[in-house]
């Protein structure tokens, strides 16, 4: 017996055959559940939730901008940890996914950028201040350029690809420092309402809507990686067998 | 557990003979690249003209006023010396791969991520310190109180070798990019923000006569920790530039 660290069913699915059925079977299901979530959480949180006391209306795109922060530093970690499994264990699955997450995670952080200028518009009377929190998105906004930038300047993909997972990896050591040195520089953002662990200062009716549109995300996203890494994979396995099979004897999905 | 035990004595025995060649191979790799830059001594006053440049820009852009330049003054010679270094870190390993010379250091008994502290340390001494020099001069220029430059001085001298590691592993990550110019300051801006901000903040604390010790000793400990970190990055990514 092979001693193996992982469980029999990554290997299978680190496979890129594999995966690219996997990929083709789970995305619409995954796709599906995303947009009706969205729906839903979108309906709750527009409609349904009554207006803050404080923020009024205004408060509403709290639905779309901290899920939209939540899933900036998700992907984050999963890139990083898809960059480290790609450096450390060399599966090319795992490039592949690393360098899918970057545009997913830079279009997430740039719509929090924005909804968060929305935002304080009416609430603080600027669309733009250097607060610790908006200065850490930022930052993780260019962590993400960098990352798509590195890995588009190499003719060769795969070495692109280890480059830009050890930049991600950097970025995640470095991100914690950032947040805490622009902390120590200049705060004014609310405090997060939403914890965990513990009791939440957010009232049941608006946190249902909240928690399903980040579920909502999720799923998104996770579709979205199946998709974008199935697509990475035929390009980068071009050349193989079972690419030329599935191609000539499969139409497209 | 016989064999483990030989082979770690066997360690230990050769270890001091093998640290004198790590030291030997050190201090060849520092004179290499001091006669390198000598030769190209022109090359090494760019930077210095680059900073010239920009402080003698900014009178012409905010006017003359000596108390608003005094006041920005900090802050503007740091952002300078951070430009001012950018050019000649793109170039740090650049040459090195193209000629064969990082397969060498690879190939090399000694640990890659030391002949990458030395590297980091020749840059530092050949193209960071003449900056940090003249930049009282400019902070003459940009009517900086007097007071303020040993803070200054003690801020670049702790930020800037802070940048150097960080911007090595930057540099080793783009070497074996095709082109990596505004790349490498795409990749550098998330990671010298906090070195920017306890920098620029210590110089600021000085000015407003307020302590300016602990910005200066998180730089100090940021170091520290770079030091040990950076060159063991830098290695990953020399390892990942080199082989294709």
């Amino acid at each position: 017996m092979s001693r193996s660290y992982l469980p029999h069913w990554m290997h299978w699915l680190g496979s890129p055959p594999n995966f690219y059925r996997f990929a083709v079977a789970l995305r619409p299901w995954l796709m599906a559940a995303a947009l009706i979530g969205a729906v839903i959480g979108l309906y709750g949180g527009l409609v349904l939730a009554p207006p803050d006391y404080q923020q009024g209306d205004a408060y509403r795109i709290i639905f779309i901008h901290v899920p939209s922060a939540w899933m900036s530093l998700f992907i984050y970690a999963s890139m990083a940890i898809a960059g480290l499994i790609a450096l450390v264990w060399r599966v090319k699955l795992a490039e592949v996914v690393a360098m899918e997450c970057a545009p997913i995670g830079a279009a997430f952080t740039l719509i929090t950028l924005l909804t968060g200028s929305l935002w304080g518009k009416p609430m603080w009377g600027t669309w733009w201040t250097w607060d610790a929190r908006l200065t850490s998105e930022l930052v993780l906004f260019f962590l993400y350029l960098g990352v798509i930038g590195l890995y588009n300047a190499f003719e060769d993909r795969r070495r692109g690809a280890r480059a830009a997972s050890l930049l991600a990896l950097v970025g995640i050591v470095n991100l914690p420092i950032v947040h805490y040195s622009v902390v120590w520089w200049n705060t004014l953002h609310q405090g997060a309402t939403v914890v965990l662990f513990g009791k939440s200062s957010i009232a049941p009716s608006m946190l249902w809507p909240l928690l399903l549109m980040a579920l909502a995300t999720h799923l998104y996203f996770f579709a979205s990686i199946l998709g974008r890494a199935r697509v990475g994979l035929l390009s980068l396995e071009g050349g193989k067998q079972w690419v030329r099979t599935l191609v000539t004897t499969e139409q497209a999905p | 557990m016989a064999t483990t035990a030989t082979s770690m004595l066997d360690r230990t025995a050769t270890t001091p003979a093998r640290r004198a060649g790590t030291l030997a191979a050190c201090v060849a790799l520092l004179r290499r690249d001091f006669v390198l830059a000598w030769r190209r001594r022109g090359e090494l006053f760019l930077p210095l003209l680059y900073a010239v440049i920009v402080a003698a820009l900014f009178p012409f852009a905010l006017g003359p006023d000596p108390r608003l330049l005094g006041r920005i003054a900090g802050g503007v010679l740091l952002v300078i010396v951070v430009l001012a270094m950018l050019p000649a870190l793109e170039s740090m390993f650049r040459a090195d791969l193209e000629d064969g010379t990082l397969e060498q250091w690879l190939l090399a008994p000694q640990p890659l991520a030391l002949l990458a502290l030395t590297r980091v340390i020749a840059h530092w001494l050949t193209t960071v310190l003449p900056l940090i020099v003249v930049m009282p001069l400019l902070g003459i220029l940009l009517d900086l109180p007097a007071s303020v430059f040993p803070v200054l001085e003690l801020a670049l001298l702790l930020a800037t070798p802070l940048l150097v590691l960080l911007g090595s592993v930057l540099s080793a990550l783009a070497a074996g990019a095709r082109r990596s110019g505004i790349l490498l300051a795409l990749m550098l801006l998330p990671l010298a923000v906090p070195v920017v901000i306890f920098a620029a903040g210590a110089i600021a604390a000085a000015q407003s006569g307020m302590p300016y010790l602990a910005p200066l000793t998180w730089l100090a400990a940021a170091l520290v920790l770079a030091i040990v970190l950076a060159p063991l990055a830098c290695a990953a990514a020399l390892q990942i530039a080199v082989e294709s």
